[in-house]
């Protein structure tokens, strides 16, 4: 690592360069930023669930309260497809690493169509879930975190496309594959979040 | 445990680990309430400390930019309570006769932790100018030149600036003694000492001895 200095009266020309002092690099600065805002925004939906659920002195005994249901299978199932669509996310990077266009673009165009059957599956939960949110808080929570992370899903599924389009048109190389290795990271991160919602809200 | 979102292998890893812990989490809390939330608990914990003892090396030594002329050395004085300890006045008499020297006095605008957080600055701002204007003061006195200026109120970043803009070829120091220092408890001079690979000279002022 060099540390950079300038001149104070030198014939440098254009912008000074950018102050490096407090060593954090501005992408690992950037990511910490998401990731913070990311986890103060699903961490308030979550203070809100375990209020309603737990700290609330009203809160009911059992959860979903009677006469209201979870679909806890199909929501496992929606589960293995969001877990499974990981996995050939990253087979779809290693595939490009490694030089293999077709297992790359295989990969995505899998992970692409399971993400997209894990939110239409969602839309459908919703549709027979028997409640809705003004059915009482445990509705709206319950609206509240699935959607939220379903709107994470859902922009997801938009970087998946656009890579999976730029890969279609030839784009990406062993050499040159920071395109797609951002979106996995994301959608690993989505991925992750969904295990955090499914195992709090419809398994314990 | 390496950062999850540094790369999208490591994003994986942390998937499965995450399915892993939470289906601990879930058999454990279908026994009992209170035992699913402490494997919760202890898992969190435990990720933490992984974390906390796998986090990457130090980083590396810098090398400093030097921006001296031939017959020239320059020489970043770093100072604030002490700036006009006999001592350091001293050190920096020494280093001005060997050699043709340029300082460059830089006092941290040392604050409180709150007053930082609430970017009230300002006075410890015209603390740190007036305690340098003195100090540029003496030693043009006894003619030296120098340059000032006020630095970030944490003197690594403050020094970090300095070495950017300044290029030296030595850094000095000045602190209180051992026990009355606060800069050295935070271990400041022996960072700098790791960050740069220019000499750094520690200078101890101990303005009470002086004042008796």
């Amino acid at each position: 690592m060099t540390a950079h200095a300038e001149p104070i009266h030198g014939d440098h020309h254009g912008p000074p360069t950018a102050n490096q002092s407090s060593r954090v690099d501005a992408r690992t600065l950037g990511m910490l930023l998401f990731i913070g805002s990311e986890i103060m925004l699903f961490g308030s939906f979550f203070a809100a669930y375990f209020f309603v659920r737990v700290v609330n002195p009203s809160a009911p005994n059992e959860w979903p309260p009677a006469p209201f249901e979870f679909p806890v299978f199909v929501a496992g199932v929606n589960t293995c497809i969001l877990v499974t669509s990981s996995f050939t996310m990253h087979w779809a990077l290693q595939s490009i690493k490694r030089g293999e266009r077709k297992g790359f673009l295989a990969g995505m165009v899998l992970t692409f169509l399971m993400g997209l059957a894990f939110l239409c599956t969602q839309v459908i939960e919703y549709l027979n879930v028997g409640f809705n949110t003004g059915d009482g808080a445990f509705a709206s929570v319950f609206f509240g975190l699935t959607g939220l992370h379903g709107a994470h899903v859902a922009i997801g599924l938009s970087l998946l496309l656009m890579v999976i389009i730029r890969g279609f048109r030839g784009h990406y190389s062993p050499e040159h594959h920071h395109g797609v290795e951002l979106p996995g990271i994301y959608w690993h991160f989505v991925d992750v979040m969904w295990i955090v919602v499914y195992s709090a809200v419809y398994l314990i | 445990m390496e950062s999850p979102f540094r790369s999208e292998a490591a994003a994986f890893r942390f998937l499965l680990i995450t399915i892993g812990a939470f289906a601990l989490i879930v058999l454990a809390s279908a026994a009992s309430t209170t035992l699913g939330f402490l494997t919760f608990i202890g898992l969190s914990a435990a990720a933490v400390a992984v974390y906390w003892r796998q986090r990457g090396p130090a980083p590396d030594t810098e090398h400093v930019t030097q921006l001296a002329g031939p017959d020239e050395r320059r020489v970043l004085v770093v100072a604030n309570e002490t700036v006009a300890g006999e001592e350091l006045l001293s050190t920096i008499s020494t280093l001005a006769l060997t050699q043709k020297t340029v300082f460059q006095v830089v006092c941290p605008a040392l604050n409180s932790r709150l007053k930082t957080y609430t970017s009230d600055e300002d006075p410890a701002r015209e603390e740190a100018q007036t305690r340098l204007d003195m100090t540029l003061g003496r030693l043009a006195s006894v003619g030296i030149q120098a340059n000032g200026v006020v630095g970030d109120g944490d003197p690594l970043v403050a020094v970090d600036d300095a070495v950017r803009t300044f290029g030296p070829n030595e850094i000095v120091i000045s602190t209180h003694p051992p026990g009355k220092s606060n800069w050295l408890e935070r271990g400041v001079v022996d960072s700098v000492r790791a960050r740069y690979d220019v000499p750094v000279t520690h200078v101890v002022v101990d303005l009470a001895a002086a004042g008796e």
